[in-house]
């Protein structure tokens, strides 16, 4: 059942202090503190990020890729999540973000809330002709996708088979430059400047098992200070000429509710937040919510401008691209894709997942569901004698998991403060009860010169 | 097959009528248990909504119940007993659509008469009976073993 699952964290055992911060903040339970040092149980992380930002001690390192990896492309082209566009000031707009990327060395810059518009279009055409069970579920968020391929795999299926606005873009563009420059698709390369880290283990193990056409990501905590100089030079458009670029129906993708708000007709829900999406998948499973459409959903609060590798005040960037869709609407400026285009290549499965997403729920307690059930009745056994504080002293994030872990191997009961006292009674019993023995003993090797004296007495 | 010396696992868990703040959490457990031992997912989904109908009977209805989940190898078994006003019409209580739900319960979604249904279709036996005025039990049976489904 072991699988290697690529993950876009790495814990520095040289700087973790073992202060258990992570292991308390992971949605999953997947860490624990064992000799002092973090580890992570591979099987059970959706790279989330919950970890790298509570961490006190730098030890959680997100896996981006450094600036140098774009030597290895003839051409490259930058594709910025439409987070970036949040994290400047007002009258920063994408056209001048756009330009900035190109002087720091990236030979294009795609403006992907276009491609976001197209994906909107592609949704709304696919609830149109969708008779199956309902809701489905957006899979912009790929810790959402992990999330339900781990802890939720009977509702893989509710995942929307449309692909991504940054695949879709990535495969257009290489497809496009290629014919363009003469260049192999292979000699392009696509960089994602990303809000968060799990985009990076979309890019190297998607979760439908393919391949991606992103060959890399960028940290926007990385770009963002070279960027900010390289706007500086940047010649500035009027602002409603660089207004008039900005698709208003994708760049609402930047935030919780974006989807939502494309999809008008639709009864759909926006949940953000892992703590609040287990709450909606909880709901689905017990089959509430059969009456919505769509539900958006992203692990970062307030959605990608919450993302963990960004710079700016989540709730800054958040009204930053809700002021930029008011001003857009109040200007009645679209600058959206054509639908009618969009019908005709969604005709033609241009946006469709090329794979189907296959669930990977937890090893069970045991393969064979007899001692499983054992295992279980006997955790619960064990959760019962326990103090049920979760104070995670043990190393295991609450009470339910150090049960768990006691009876798969990986941990002591006596790795329990609380049966500590119980273990020195144990060990005192034991002792007394040696103690004793000795004494019989004692009494016993003296036997024979008491028994002599005795005889001598009595002689 | 003898079934007597297989491994089983029982537990009851409490339900309190009109706590409409903890609803859903027995069956959110029951859910948790059942993925932890590797029963299949399309079956933990039939659970699921069966275990979460039963519950919210118990929290809409009654003044208070038990849930009891029994698992052995073979099945999957939900008692649930409540202390309640009863059901006089069984056979009118299983016709999709008919309810007794207030007008509350409706605006939150509830009581919209297929929650008996719901039970007995995803069940693979289903058993229920009730006193008026002391209360309602439920037993519901979903067979992990294909072959025993009778």
């Amino acid at each position: 059942m072991s699988q290697y699952y690529y993950h876009s964290i790495r814990f520095d055992t040289e700087k973790c202090r073992g202060r258990m911060k992570c292991m308390r903040a992971c949605p999953t339970k997947a860490i624990r503190v064992r000799n002092g040092k973090a580890m992570m149980i591979e099987e059970r992380c959706i790279d989330c990020g919950e970890c790298i930002t509570v961490c006190p001690s730098g030890a959680i390192v997100p896996l981006t890729d450094p600036f140098g990896e774009l030597t290895r492309f003839r051409h490259t082209v930058a594709i910025p999540s439409p987070a970036l566009y949040a994290q400047f000031g007002r009258e920063i707009l994408p056209d001048k973000i756009l330009a900035g990327l190109k002087k720091l060395g990236f030979d294009d810059a795609f403006d992907l809330a276009y491609t976001c518009g197209e994906v909107s279009f592609a949704i709304q055409e696919y609830l149109r002709e969708y008779k199956g069970p309902k809701p489905l579920i957006s899979n912009a968020c790929p810790t959402v996708v992990r999330l339900i391929q781990v802890k939720y795999p009977d509702l893989i299926d509710l995942i929307i088979p449309i692909n991504t606005p940054r695949e879709i873009a990535a495969k257009e563009i290489k497809q496009k430059k290629s014919k363009q420059y003469g260049l192999a698709e292979k000699e392009i390369g696509a960089f994602y400047i990303t809000p968060c880290p799990v985009k990076m283990i979309s890019i190297k193990q998607p979760a439908e098992k393919g391949k991606s056409y992103l060959d890399g990501a960028l940290a926007i905590a990385d770009v963002y200070g070279p960027l900010l100089s390289a706007m500086e030079g940047v010649e500035k458009e009027s602002y409603r000429r660089a207004l008039e670029s900005i698709c208003i129906l994708g760049i609402g993708w930047a935030m919780v509710g974006g989807i939502c708000r494309t999809l008008r007709l639709r009864n759909s829900l926006a949940v953000s937040g892992l703590t609040e999406i287990i709450k909606v998948f909880d709901d689905i499973e017990r089959g509430k919510l059969r009456n919505i459409d769509f539900v958006e959903a992203y692990s970062c609060t307030q959605g990608c401008v919450g993302g963990s590798l960004t710079v700016e005040n989540i709730y800054s960037s958040y009204n930053k691209i809700l002021k930029l869709i008011e001003t857009l609407e109040f200007e009645k400026i679209k600058a959206c894709p054509d639908i009618r285009e969009v019908r005709k290549l969604y005709a033609q499965n241009y946006f469709f997942l090329e794979r189907k997403i296959e669930p990977r729920p937890l090893t069970p307690l045991d393969e064979d569901l007899s001692q499983a059930i054992r295992k279980r009745r006997e955790k619960e056994e064990i959760y019962e004698s326990l103090p049920k504080i979760d104070c995670g002293a043990c190393g295991s994030p609450d009470c339910l998991s150090f049960a768990e872990d006691v009876i798969m191997g990986k941990a002591q009961l006596t790795d329990c403060l609380f049966k500590v006292p119980q273990k020195f009674r144990e060990l005192a019993e034991e002792l007394i009860r040696l103690f004793d023995k000795s004494v019989l003993v004692n009494q016993f090797s003296r036997s024979p010169e008491k028994d002599d004296k005795y005889k001598k007495g009595k002689e | 097959m003898n079934h007597g010396e297989e491994n089983e696992l029982t537990q009851t868990f409490d339900i309190q009528g009109g706590d409409f703040a903890h609803a859903g959490s027995v069956s959110t457990k029951i859910k948790e248990i059942l993925k932890e031992v590797g029963i299949d997912p399309a079956v933990i989904r039939r659970a699921s909504i069966v275990a979460y109908e039963a519950e919210m009977n118990v929290v809409m209805y009654a003044q208070k119940g038990t849930f009891t989940l029994r698992l052995t190898p073979g099945q999957i078994h939900f008692r649930i007993e409540d202390e309640g006003p009863g059901i006089p019409d069984i056979d009118l209580a299983m016709q999709e659509g008919f309810s007794t739900a207030t007008e509350e319960m409706r605006e939150m979604g509830f009581g919209a008469g297929m929650g008996l249904p719901n039970i007995k279709k995803n069940a693979d036996r289903f058993l229920i009976s009730s006193l008026v005025g002391r209360g309602t039990m439920l037993s519901v049976y979903i067979f992990l073993r294909p072959e025993e489904n009778p």
